[in-house]
């Protein structure tokens, strides 16, 4: 059995000002050392959810628990620990004036002693490949590298849980290739469990296991294999699909025959050629 | 109206230790009614050239041709107003740039500024505010209490009101969710062939450029790299991998397809769709 | 044209002056703009001549810098010297024009207030040349640091201000982005009366504030996520070193001020 790191179980959130729940009954699992994709459009609640992952709102009904945890006032600084955020905007959560300052910057907040730091921001720094950057400011970086140096900043204090909310929604395709890469690396070599907020396929396609939300309720959940099969379905959900799916769609429409719609270039290519040109 | 740039240079900050070159030796036209890709990395010099395009900044060596009016080093540029109305630009993130109490009154700032009576100001407004696919209900509202969604269409709108000869893109969808990407990608496309529009389009996107381009600009490094027709650039991928740029995914995908048949298709293929219907052809010829 | 501005700008080297404890600096201007003040004579001006060329000798900033930095304050050095020449009535006329008559004593005193005016502004932007933002700073907190005794909010505001230090680049990028978005749009900020200048700001202006406020708001909730819960508990990531050059010229000040007393008349 998979250790559970963090259980949401039947929430639901209304914003004080609105009618509309911005989150209806969503309960599920994360567990240890997974990558989990959670998809949705604007306004599918996704960004309510991230909120509440890190402790600005708390469910208006039902629990959430992270690490060991419940989500309420007197826990907030201990999930902090337990969950690290990097968020949407590089500019907006780089708090230091140089590289190295921002990354210690989560460490004094934590009273870490100043031998220790050293040693924790030179570590989490080479865990990004930033280590040629430490004494520069913020902007001379590009905007995949100051997210390279938040989630630096963030694994300095050694969580269980990295939530990226949006991370690489601000980058451009080096930069988000820069970030997923970065986070695959951890989550393999480090076993940090990895919770990516996105609408980025890309992104969602290296994950573990993809939730749809969809008006505040969770929609369905699987692999990124069999989430992308749904295909027209994701396309009316306002999210797209990748490549290889659409291509599958659109041959199959020009009336070539395919076994099924395929995820992956290769196989849909090699499908294509056994069951339409090899006599 | 053509635009022509002519061993164009710039630098930030020249004559300060913190000088910094951007572009130079650029030459490239942008012919009136076509719709032009510029791409290349960030720091390749892209949104410096664009500024170009409508005197935002002045070039320290060479000339651009704007229509009839002609931007040379080291002169005093006057009445560039006419040139910036007939050159609009939608910035990235163009809704960082609204401020006006309404929506309404925030689209007829541009054509306004360009001497426009508030009344075709108004009526322009209508115009737009449709062609972004917005209602016209949003008119009335304050635009900081609309999505970032809708905040970025009604900066578009903004930019459309003015009625330009030559509309410049950079990256205008950015940020934006699968569908809204889509949306105004296509609505772009449409202005540009009905309304004979001039589009430049700046983008890292080599899918978008391949889909909507009539001609495509590389820049890398400060220079123009390759220019040419997209089927031209896209099927030379080693001269687009040598600078670190991708192919586009239905270009790799038809690369793929070739090894397993033997020899190349007639043409590169730049939408899926075209694809498609180009292997099925095949396989019609072949049975 | 921001982006020509050096006053307040570090240079990066590795130099005497740049290696010193921002608190020795700090210090020593401290004590550097008082003694200014003692000058009187000739001779005296020529010692602080000398002392403020052998700093910048030691810094090893480049003096056609310091010279470009000087423009933005040109003006002001000016108009304290007209102000001097035109409204002094001391010694010897020495010219007459006009309704205006300038005295002897009126050049010389003009004369020394603008040598006054350049040596501060050439040691205070010497500080700022070879001192990151962020090591003034930690200087200032540093130096303040006994008041937080008298419950004054010391480290909120370095806080503050490394926080605004680490945003001015940021921001100055925005202003000159919306100000080129709205220049596209045929905003003009630099022709018509004072009225309308002040209203073409607006457009400027308001998305400005719009976004600050948002910056404001995310770098909170990000400063929070990552456990900031103000100062209590919290240890410091840059120690300042105190060195024997740093001492020397603690001397190097006191020894000056003494000659000062010396030799001023």
């Amino acid at each position: 059995m998979k250790e559970k790191v963090i259980s949401i179980k039947g929430v639901s959130f209304q914003y004080p000002d609105q009618e509309a729940f911005a989150l209806r009954n969503v309960s599920f699992d994360v567990y240890k050392g997974e990558w989990l994709a959670i998809v949705g459009h604007n306004g599918s609640g996704k960004s309510t959810l991230a909120k509440m992952l890190n402790g600005l709102h708390y469910p208006s009904e039902g629990t959430v628990s992270i690490g060991g945890y419940a989500l309420i006032e007197e826990n907030v600084w201990l999930i902090r620990e337990k969950l690290g955020m990097v968020f949407q905007n590089p500019d907006n959560q780089f708090v230091g004036t140089t590289v190295q300052d921002d990354v210690a910057f989560g460490l004094e907040n934590n009273g870490v002693e100043h031998s220790a730091m050293q040693e924790r921001v030179f570590a989490s720094l080479e865990k990004v490949g930033m280590t040629a950057f430490l004494n520069q400011e913020p902007h001379h970086l590009s905007g995949g590298q100051k997210q390279r140096v938040a989630i630096a900043g963030v694994i300095a204090l050694r969580p269980d849980i990295v939530l990226l909310d949006e991370a690489t929604s601000m980058l451009d395709p080096l930069g988000r290739e820069e970030v997923i890469n970065t986070v695959r690396e951890l989550n393999e070599n480090e076993g940090l469990t990895v919770i990516s907020i996105t609408h980025d396929l890309e992104e969602a396609s290296r994950a573990d296991r993809v939730i749809v939300l969809n008006e505040g309720m969770l929609y369905t959940e699987g692999t990124p294999e069999r989430i992308f099969q749904l295909d027209r379905e994701l396309l009316n959900l306002g999210l797209g699909v990748p490549f290889a799916v659409q291509m599958s769609q659109l041959l199959t429409d020009a009336g070539l025959q395919l076994s099924r719609r395929h995820f992956n270039e290769e196989e849909l290519v090699k499908d294509l050629w056994t069951l339409n040109f090899e006599k | 109206m053509d635009i022509k740039l002519r061993e164009v240079e710039y630098s930030y900050a020249a004559g300060t230790p913190f000088e910094r070159q951007a572009i130079m030796d650029v030459t490239f036209t942008i012919p009136s009614g076509q719709y032009v890709a510029i791409i290349g990395h960030t720091g390749s010099g892209k949104s410096t050239v664009l500024q170009h395009l409508n005197a935002l900044l002045r070039p320290l060596k060479g000339e651009i041709e704007i229509g009839s009016r002609t931007i040379a080093a080291g002169r005093k540029g006057k009445k560039l107003k006419d040139v910036r109305r007939r050159v609009g630009i939608v910035f990235q993130f163009p809704e960082h740039q609204l401020f006006d109490e309404t929506v309404e009154k925030d689209i007829c700032f541009g054509p306004m500024n360009f001497g426009v009576s508030e009344e075709e100001a108004k009526k322009r407004t209508r115009e737009a505010i449709g062609l972004v696919g917005l209602p016209e209900e949003v008119l009335g509202k304050s635009p900081f209490d609309l999505s970032g969604g809708q905040m970025r269409r009604v900066a578009i709108a903004g930019v459309l009101a003015m009625k330009p000869d030559v509309l410049v893109l950079d990256e205008p969808t950015a940020g934006l969710d699968p569908r809204g990407r889509q949306d105004i990608m296509n609505m772009f496309a449409t202005l540009q062939k009905k309304n004979g529009l001039t589009c430049v389009l700046v983008t890292h996107s080599m899918e978008d450029a391949a889909r909507y381009a009539d001609k495509i600009i590389i820049m890398h490094k400060g220079q123009v790299y390759r220019t040419g027709a997209p089927r031209d650039i896209f099927s030379d991928a080693d001269s687009l991998t040598n600078v670190g740029l991708d192919i586009p995914e239905t270009v790799r995908f038809q690369r793929m397809f070739e090894s397993h048949l033997g020899h190349p298709l007639d043409k590169v293929c730049l939408t899926p769709e075209e694809l498609a219907a180009e292997v099925s052809r095949l396989r019609g010829e072949m049975t | 044209m921001m982006e020509k501005m050096i006053v307040g700008r570090y240079l990066p080297a590795d130099s005497v002056v740049h290696k010193m404890d921002p608190r020795a600096k700090l210090l020593f201007i401290f004590g550097f703009v008082i003694i200014v003040f003692l000058a009187n004579n000739a001779v005296t001006y020529a010692v602080l001549g000398a002392i403020t060329c052998l700093i910048v000798l030691l810094s090893r900033v480049k003096l056609r810098f310091l010279i470009n930095g000087l423009k933005p304050v040109l003006i002001l050095i000016l108009f304290t010297f007209f102000l001097h020449v035109f409204f002094t009535k001391e010694g010897d006329i020495l010219a007459q024009i006009g309704f205006l008559t300038i005295y002897k004593g009126g050049v010389i005193k003009g004369v020394l207030i603008s040598i006054r005016f350049l040596l501060l502004i050439f040691v205070t932007s010497l500080l700022t040349l070879t001192t990151p933002p962020i090591s003034v700073t930690d200087g200032i907190e540093s130096l303040f640091g006994p008041l937080k005794k008298l419950k004054l909010p010391v480290h909120e505001l370095a806080l503050m201000m490394s926080i605004s230090l680490r945003f001015i680049p940021t921001l100055l990028d925005e202003t000159d982005k919306i100000m080129k978005a709205q220049m596209a749009r045929g905003a003009d900020f630099s022709s018509g009366s004072i009225p309308e200048r002040v209203k073409a700001v607006i457009p400027l202006l308001i998305p400005l504030f719009v976004s600050a406020f948002k910056r404001a708001e995310e770098l909170a909730v990000a400063m929070e996520a990552r456990g900031y819960k103000g100062s209590e508990g919290r240890t410091k990531y840059r120690i300042l070193q105190w060195s024997t050059r740093d001492t020397i010229a603690m001397f190097l000040l006191v020894a000056l001020c003494a000659a000062l007393f010396m030799l001023r008349s």
